[in-house]
């Protein structure tokens, strides 16, 4: 495969692993890096990659258990992730009732989900990918995905109404 | 839509036994200026779903052209030649020691065997000597 012809194929999912990659790692860079990697791990082998039917699914799983793997090894190692692409909330207080500022809320509501309830967030509400896609890929029964996709959809909204609430006051 | 229709996708969306078409049908009309105040709240959450779903991957990844892996085969074989040269040249000289060594025993034994021929002929005159003897010892 050449390298034009590596990149057509990439290139309709290349953001998904990065959106993904992000959902998990939160650091901007952290998940430029690790798109970055699983690119170069996909060009490596990209002659393998014709036999795979599906190499999108194929990607997502290999930014998944990359992610995952640097998460646990930056617990290990008890490091955290230095993100500097954090909002500061206190400059927009006053603004705070403002669109913008609940979707930046809503991030952090999401990064405080666990990792499963994250991921099936993102794939479903952000990618719409289907029941079985997200249950083959985080190897789950499609049934476990629907109780984590309801815990973490209520979970946000539950968390929504407080903010909401405090912002409020 | 109609906004009982709307409540009604709402809950099946927390339970997660809405579509993916459902679900797209609550973003967009929750994308929209119009919603009804008590519905507000979730405004942003479908917003937000939208918007990160517009994060793009910019950074260039450097693809390198698998030229490496070209110097890898030739490495392997320039080793392999190299090292079935070395068996091989060792095998032709042992085949050339070989001869020389069959050569030189095939000379001693020729060697052996003149001189072999020698001791014949020598004791073909002692049976000349024996003969002449009987015939001495039939006459007396």
């Amino acid at each position: 495969m050449q390298q034009t012809e590596f990149l057509n194929v990439v290139l309709p999912f290349k953001d998904k692993l990065y959106r993904l990659a992000k959902r998990l790692l939160v650091s901007k860079e952290e998940a430029e890096d690790a798109t970055q990697e699983i690119l170069m791990k996909l060009w490596s082998k990209n002659k393998m990659m014709d036999g795979y039917n599906n190499v999108e699914a194929y990607a997502m799983m290999m930014t998944k258990n990359f992610c995952l793997d640097r998460l646990k090894s930056k617990q290990a190692g008890n490091l955290k992730l230095v993100h500097s692409n954090y909002k500061d909330e206190n400059v927009s207080l006053q603004n705070q009732l403002e669109v913008k500022d609940s979707l930046s809320w809503i991030e952090r509501i999401m990064e405080e989900l666990p990792e499963q309830q994250k991921m099936v967030l993102q794939l479903r509400d952000v990618e719409q990918y289907e029941f079985e896609e997200i249950a083959e890929l985080l190897d789950m029964s499609a049934t476990a995905v629907r109780v984590a996709l309801s815990r973490a959809r209520k979970t946000v909204r539950e968390k929504l109404v407080q903010k909401h609430n405090y912002g409020i006051k | 839509m109609e906004l009982s229709n709307i409540e009604k996708l709402l809950e099946r969306y927390f339970e997660a036994t809405a579509t993916v078409a459902e679900e797209e049908m609550l973003r967009e009309y929750f994308t929209k200026e119009d919603v009804p105040l008590h519905l507000k709240g979730y405004a942003p959450m479908f917003q937000y779903f939208s918007v990160a779903k517009e994060e793009r991957f910019t950074r260039q990844v450097p693809l390198k052209p698998r030229k490496r892996s070209y110097v890898k085969w030739i490495s392997v074989a320039a080793v392999s030649i190299l090292v079935f040269g070395i068996y091989f040249g060792r095998s032709y000289q042992e085949q050339k020691e070989a001869e020389y060594a069959y050569q030189e025993t095939k000379k001693a034994l020729s060697l052996l065997a003149t001189n072999l021929g020698k001791g014949t002929e020598k004791v073909a005159y002692l049976k000349e000597f024996e003969e002449t003897k009987q015939k001495i010892y039939n006459r007396n």
